[in-house]
């Protein structure tokens, strides 16, 4: 007989005390850098948030030993991370997977950040081309880095997935 | 197009939940689209021993002097679905001290702050899937979500599984709390068979005689890795 899953729990306000006491934003020093907000369904920052990814490296492999990150974020709602573009992954284009936590969540949500400067491989990702906000998927260049806004509600909002 | 889920079907609660008033302006309102398991969901980071340290699992020895309140011992076995165990995964877990107070900059509550005591801890599940803390048993305390609000006592846990997009962060509570039916955090569970999977036990084999109180806390990670992942 299979067992139930334990259910999901907000990470509430304290969770810098648990989760944040070791940093794990810088993923390869010098690297590209991958900064945004969460904002919520005003438009507003959320800064008791905190933002997870998890990526391949640059010939599209998932490692043991690379490709997680996690950052708080700041009083506007600002996360960040230093890290390595990711290559293809499988017949998709490059992406990093996301996931944000915070107080007001009762399960964290998930999503994908794509990379602007892959249009063509974008444009046959089986994903991307199988949701009708796409747009929220793919990061903005900025500067030297990247930008990649959540909105957890509202006028453009994020697609979140389930598993 | 992608199938799309309905939120709150299945066992977590959903993302809103009104009486839990924080999830009113941060809870999607589109709908979930469920993903293809690639690779993408399927692998995740794989932790050793190298990420933690021998005391990170004993929040009472963290420093100079031993906190006050109820020692206790926190432990379970972390499994599949299919009860196979989760091997090697890290626990990262945070809670309030004895007296309701979290030692973060944020909390107000004019409870004390006990110097020897943090709240925060780690550990890896072992070949069995088995894991333990021992710890002080947390207060409750207060918190503005509507009057008179207050939180039952509970252990913070994050666990990361075989595969990314089996991330669980829950809560632990105690046998018997009289504010679960208060508390919409725990509500917000709906079915109660799922809320009593919550809910710790208190088991006299894990109690340490003339020293601690033991509780046994299981945790099931469902999702889609089922295998572990090859290296």
């Amino acid at each position: 007989m299979s067992a139930e899953p334990t259910p999901s729990q907000t990470v509430g306000p304290y969770f810098s005390l648990g989760l944040l006491g070791r940093t794990a934003d810088e993923l390869v020093p010098g690297g590209v850098r991958i900064t945004g907000r969460v904002l919520d369904g005003a438009g507003e920052p959320v800064p008791d948030a905190m933002v997870e990814i998890w990526q391949a490296d640059e010939d599209g492999r998932y490692r043991a030993d690379f490709g997680w990150g996690r950052s708080g974020c700041d009083e506007k709602g600002r996360y960040s991370f230093v890290t390595r573009k990711p290559g293809p992954v499988a017949g998709q284009a490059p992406h990093v997977t996301v996931m944000v936590f915070a107080r007001g969540l009762l399960k964290p949500v998930l999503t994908r950040m794509y990379f602007p400067d892959e249009a063509e491989a974008n444009a046959a990702d089986p994903v991307l081309a199988a949701v009708d906000a796409a747009s929220t998927l793919v990061a903005q260049v900025a500067g030297n880095g990247l930008e990649f806004d959540i909105r957890l509600q509202g006028d453009g909002e994020t697609v979140f997935f389930a598993v | 197009m992608l199938e799309t889920v309905r939120d709150g079907e299945g066992p977590h609660p959903p993302y809103l939940y009104p009486d839990y008033r924080s999830t009113q302006l941060r809870a999607p309102k589109r709908p979930l689209l469920l993903l293809p398991h690639t690779l993408s969901e399927l692998t995740g980071p794989v932790y050793g021993d190298e990420s933690v340290c021998e005391l990170d699992h004993d929040l009472t020895r963290q420093h100079e002097g031993e906190p006050l309140g109820e020692r206790i011992i926190v432990t379970g076995r972390v499994t599949d679905s299919a009860r196979h165990p989760v091997r090697s995964t890290l626990i990262e877990i945070w809670q309030s001290n004895a007296a309701g107070r979290y030692r973060h900059e944020v909390d107000r509550h004019p409870a004390p702050i006990d110097p020897n005591f943090t709240g925060a801890g780690r550990c890896l599940t072992d070949d069995d899937g088995r894991y333990r803390f021992v710890t002080i048993k947390p207060g409750a305390y207060p918190w503005r979500n509507h009057p008179n609000a207050w939180r039952p006592a509970h252990i913070h846990l994050s666990l990361f599984g075989r595969a990314f997009t089996n991330r669980l962060v829950t809560q632990m509570y105690f046998p018997g709390d009289p504010l679960f039916e208060f508390d919409p955090i725990f509500q917000s569970v709906r079915d109660a068979k799922a809320r009593s999977r919550l809910v710790c036990d208190f088991e006299l084999e894990q109690t340490v005689p003339e020293w601690a109180l033991g509780y046994r806390f299981d945790i099931v990670l469902g999702g889609p890795a089922e295998t572990p992942m090859e290296a």
